[in-house]
């Protein structure tokens, strides 16, 4: 008896925390933003440039997220080793870069400018789906039956290794992308003050996802991807080859990340061994709060994120006074991250594919 | 998959000439290709290309080389031994020579191409170590290194296992004495021995006598041992006996133990002490995840905790709240841990699997940010830290105590009461909840464990121990910053505890030895350490995810198959011989 009273105590003990860590969330975003937005500490064009930052952000993050979303959609299975992918891709396009720059393709004009970019994302491209497959050959491949925590322990070894060996080969140096002048002009679009490169990121992320929902939706592989997602064995028995689709899964979200790589480099300039890990598990975050194995859901999280990540610091905390907020854009993400995670780990959209997780 | 084969292949042997697995024996040498370009272009070839292993015979970086060489012959050997030896030893040659020609690839190319200009490591040294100086007209070189290299591995793979085994095993000792030659060295110089330290070893590696005297001396050793059978002479001894011979064993080991610093110097002890402190925090984690199952990549966070507790309460700097000796400080700090532990692990623990590895994650590093960050920096310091923090126990610079070999002792005598506690409470009722939890919640929750409070506890309890690690490492290092708390550092504990095995405690001493300790004593290795971390976790993983040295009833989860076979022996068992298996 007294056990059990034990038991109810406690379960009331977090309920009563829960609710308290939800209302104190929300009393922090709301009265940060009431405070921010009363002290006048920043104009509306302030606010629409932070946007327009954010979009940016977050349609890298959209492009992430595909990758893991699909993974854990089809193998139900966290890809540790996404944001390395992705690291990879950007390291490929800087190499490429620089190359094309020796040639003096990447500055001639503006034509041979974005011939020369579609070229280093196709090379980028090529190296984040080779990489993928040797991830998912040797470390995932041979785990497919295992419990959770096997292939995701396994994913976080591949992640180190593939870090520690852009490191070994590159070195701990921090490489910049190379300028590109008609890139870094601003465009006429009023109010959000980007820059061109801005807007190459954002629309060549949307028409890659658009390219890509168009592919899952309508062709046979996409639609194979999708059937095994929903059930393995189902799909086996109506003729569909579940490694080749899982292959393939690994093969888009890959494309998609060395892009995103790519994308990073032209718009942040930085690349380095270690660049993978942050966005990352931010884009896993966006593949969660879109709700995870859903495609467009992982899109609407990617620039939602985004759009916190870069918005938020500002607006809930700097009311309060708090010192240097661009420090702690992290934070934000990271406890949007935990948010999601425990109130609503299905996300906004709902989850898609196999067997919701039980 | 190589098992199979050479079995297929060797009962054909006698009815048809059997295959040559041409394709196995190609993608053996095409994958020790690879695998070689590798090691010359991530660096160790060339960053260990002037590290002598023996002095001047080979260096270490060539020996990475020739033990890929050999390890790949090694191999294709292995398929083809079971139809002749003198298949092995061609098939074996064969595949070093494809091996070592994919170097010969990467000189010639890089005669041509500045591959440097994307890997940093294809420097003239290396190709220089690849022609053995020649230049490009020795490109050949590395296909008849690799060809011997793995010919003499496809001799090795032929002979009778007992010799095989006591090859390898001095092979192995010496590559063991040759990394830490250097190390003995230094203590050796100051005592009468000064005269054979400097004979047999050399500052870095060995000298041509002392790799003799290493590998044939293991040899002996192995021999020796062999003949002697030392374990099953003890087993066999009636339990007095045993008591008697093991008796005096574990106390000469325990002052072996407490008079090492002394004899070994403070460097030895400081490698230990850090040893301890891993061994501390992963008993910590091996609770959340040995036992429980709960994969914690945000452990991190209570060391942080134990650490800043310390630095405050204790600090005679600015920081220093309330100038309490470690002693009074270090309860305050376990127990502000599990006070974290329980406002962490509230919110996240009705999460499940993997999102809370992700979850903890997130919470690891909001902790980082926010310790480092300009709003806690009145605090706690900001990236500047906290400093000026005393040593447990304040005694004179001259004193024997002081320095490191202090908290040798303390860091080491709070592993064994840890070692004990958490064994203690792996047998009890709670740590069976804690395992039923990990084996299947649902099934937990209907035999009647409150799934909440339950691993509520197991994160209380490991928080608990990580934050006496925090506090122990302030100890140890006087200071603590913002970025000593990384997410390394918990990846790290990850590594010891998924590599000793989870949920055993030798399986988390062994872990900290192999993955913290020898790391630590072969510095240069550093930059290279998280990469082997790396292939340890997918290697454990793939081929033996129960670890190194498993407990009992993880080999069980996670080897249902097998178990079933074994089972179905266990049925054939006379009963006493049942309870003796079940026997802890």
């Amino acid at each position: 008896m007294n056990v059990r009273r034990l038991d109810r105590l406690t379960d009331v003990a977090i309920d009563v925390f829960m609710f308290t860590f939800r209302a104190v969330i929300i009393l922090v975003v709301v009265v940060g933003s009431a405070l921010t937005l009363a002290s006048g500490k920043y104009t509306a064009a302030d606010w629409f440039q932070l946007a327009g930052k954010g979009i940016t952000l977050g349609s890298i993050y959209a492009m992430i997220a595909l990758g893991y979303t699909m993974v854990y959609g089809i193998l139900r299975m966290i890809n540790f080793a996404h944001g390395e992918i992705f690291m990879g891709g950007a390291f490929a396009g800087y190499f490429t870069a620089v190359a094309l720059m020796q040639t003096g393709a990447l500055t001639a004009s503006v034509i041979s400018g974005l011939i020369s970019i579609a070229i280093m994302i196709l090379v980028a491209m090529a190296v984040s789906i080779g990489l993928a497959l040797a991830v998912e050959r040797t470390a995932y491949r041979p785990l497919r039956n295992a419990p959770t925590l096997v292939p995701l322990i396994s994913a976080i070894g591949a992640s180190l290794f593939l870090q520690y060996s852009a490191r070994g080969f590159f070195g701990s140096g921090l490489y910049g992308y190379p300028s590109i002048p008609f890139l870094n002009a601003p465009a006429p679009i009023p109010l959000l003050n980007m820059r061109w490169v801005d807007v190459l990121v954002v629309v060549a992320s949307f028409c890659m996802m658009g390219g890509l929902y168009l592919f899952i939706m309508r062709s046979k592989v996409g639609t194979a991807i999708r059937a095994v997602s929903e059930d393995k064995g189902t799909a086996a028995l109506m003729g569909i080859d579940a490694n080749r689709a899982i292959v393939m899964t690994f093969v888009i979200g890959a494309a998609l990340a060395g892009a995103a790589g790519v994308l990073w480099g032209l718009s942040y300039t930085q690349v380095a061994w270690f660049m993978g890990i942050v966005p990352g598990i931010k884009a896993f975050t966006a593949a969660v709060l879109g709700g995870i194995g859903n495609v467009l859901g992982a899109m609407l999280g990617g620039l939602f994120l985004g759009l916190i990540e870069v918005v938020g610091p500002n607006l809930f905390l700097s009311g309060f006074g708090v010192p240097s907020v661009t420090q702690l854009k992290d934070v934000v993400a990271f406890t949007m991250l935990v948010l999601v995670l425990v109130f609503r780990p299905s996300g906004i959209l709902g989850e898609r594919g196999a067997r919701s997780r039980a | 998959m190589s098992a199979s084969t050479f079995q297929a292949a060797g009962g054909m042997a006698e009815t048809a000439p059997s295959p040559w697995h041409l394709r196995t024996l190609l993608r053996t040498g095409v994958l020790g290709g690879v695998v070689a370009i590798y090691l010359c272009l991530v660096g160790i070839v060339p960053v260990f290309a002037d590290r002598p292993l023996i002095v001047g015979v080979v260096e270490l970086g060539q020996a990475a080389l020739l033990i890929a060489f050999g390890v790949v012959g090694y191999l294709a050997a292995r398929d083809q031994v079971g139809v002749s030896r003198f298949r092995g030893v061609v098939a074996s040659t064969v595949v070093g020579a494809i091996t070592g020609a994919f170097l010969t690839g990467l000189v010639l190319v890089g005669s041509v191409v500045d591959l440097r200009a994307v890997f940093l490591n294809a420097s003239p040294e290396l190709y220089a170590l690849l022609t053995n100086g020649q230049g490009t007209s020795w490109a050949w070189y590395p296909i008849l290194v690799g060809a011997i290299t793995g010919g003499l591995a496809g001799v090795v793979a032929g002979l009778p296992a007992r010799l095989r085994s006591l090859l390898l095993i001095s092979l192995g000792s010496l590559l063991f004495f040759g990394l830490f030659a250097g190390l003995l060295r230094t203590p050796m110089l100051v005592t009468p021995l000064a005269g054979i330290a400097r004979f047999l070893l050399a500052p870095d590696g060995l000298f041509v006598p002392g790799a003799i005297l290493v590998f044939f001396g293991t040899m002996a050793i192995v021999v020796i041992v062999r003949g002697v059978k030392p374990r099953q002479r003890v087993d066999a001894l009636p339990r007095t006996q045993r008591r008697l011979v093991l008796g005096p064993a574990a106390i000469l080991i325990l002052v072996v133990i407490l008079l090492f610093p002394l004899a070994m110097g403070s460097f030895f002890a400081q490698v230990i002490a850090t040893v301890a402190l891993f061994i501390l925090l992963g008993l910590g984690l091996n609770i959340t995840l040995g036992l429980a199952g709960l994969l914690d990549l945000g452990f991190v966070a209570f060391f942080a905790v134990g650490a800043y507790t310390v630095a405050l309460l204790t600090g005679t700097g600015e920081f220093g709240l309330a100038h309490l000796t470690f002693w009074q400080a270090v309860p305050f700090a376990v127990i502000f841990a599990m006070g974290f532990a329980i406002v962490l692990g509230l919110p996240i623990l009705r999460i499940r699997g993997d999102y809370l590895a992700i979850a903890t994650l997130g919470f690891g590093e909001i902790i980082r940010i926010l310790v480092g960050s300009d709003l806690l920096k009145g605090a706690l310091g900001g990236p500047q830290g906290i400093q000026l923090i005393p040593k447990p126990i304040a005694v004179a610079t001259t004193h024997w105590l002081a320095g490191p070999i202090q908290i040798y002792y303390l860091a080491l005598a709070f592993a064994v009461v840890v070692a004990f506690v958490s064994w203690r409470l792996r047998g009890s009722r709670l740590g069976r909840s804690w395992m039923a939890i990990r084996e299947d919640e649902d099934v937990a929750e209907g035999m009647g464990v409150n799934l909440v409070q339950t691993k509520l506890l197991a994160y209380m309890m490991g928080g608990a121990f990580a934050g006496l690690a925090g506090a122990i490492s302030v100890a140890l290092v006087g200071s603590v910053f913002p970025t000593s708390i990384q997410l390394q550092l918990s990846i790290n504990v990850v590594a010891i505890v998924v590599v000793g095995g989870m949920g055993s405690i030798p399986g988390v001493v062994l872990g900290a030895l192999v993955l913290i300790g020898l790391p630590e004593l072969f510095r240069e290795f550093s930059d290279y350490r998280l990469l082997f971390y790396g292939i340890a976790l997918m290697g454990v993983m793939i081929y033996r995810p129960e670890g190194l040295l498993p407990s009992r009833i993880a080999t069980r989860e996670l080897h249902t198959a097998d178990e079933l076979v074994e089972m179905d022996d266990a049925d054939l068992l006379a009963p006493d011989e049942i309870a003796e298996r079940s026997a802890p």
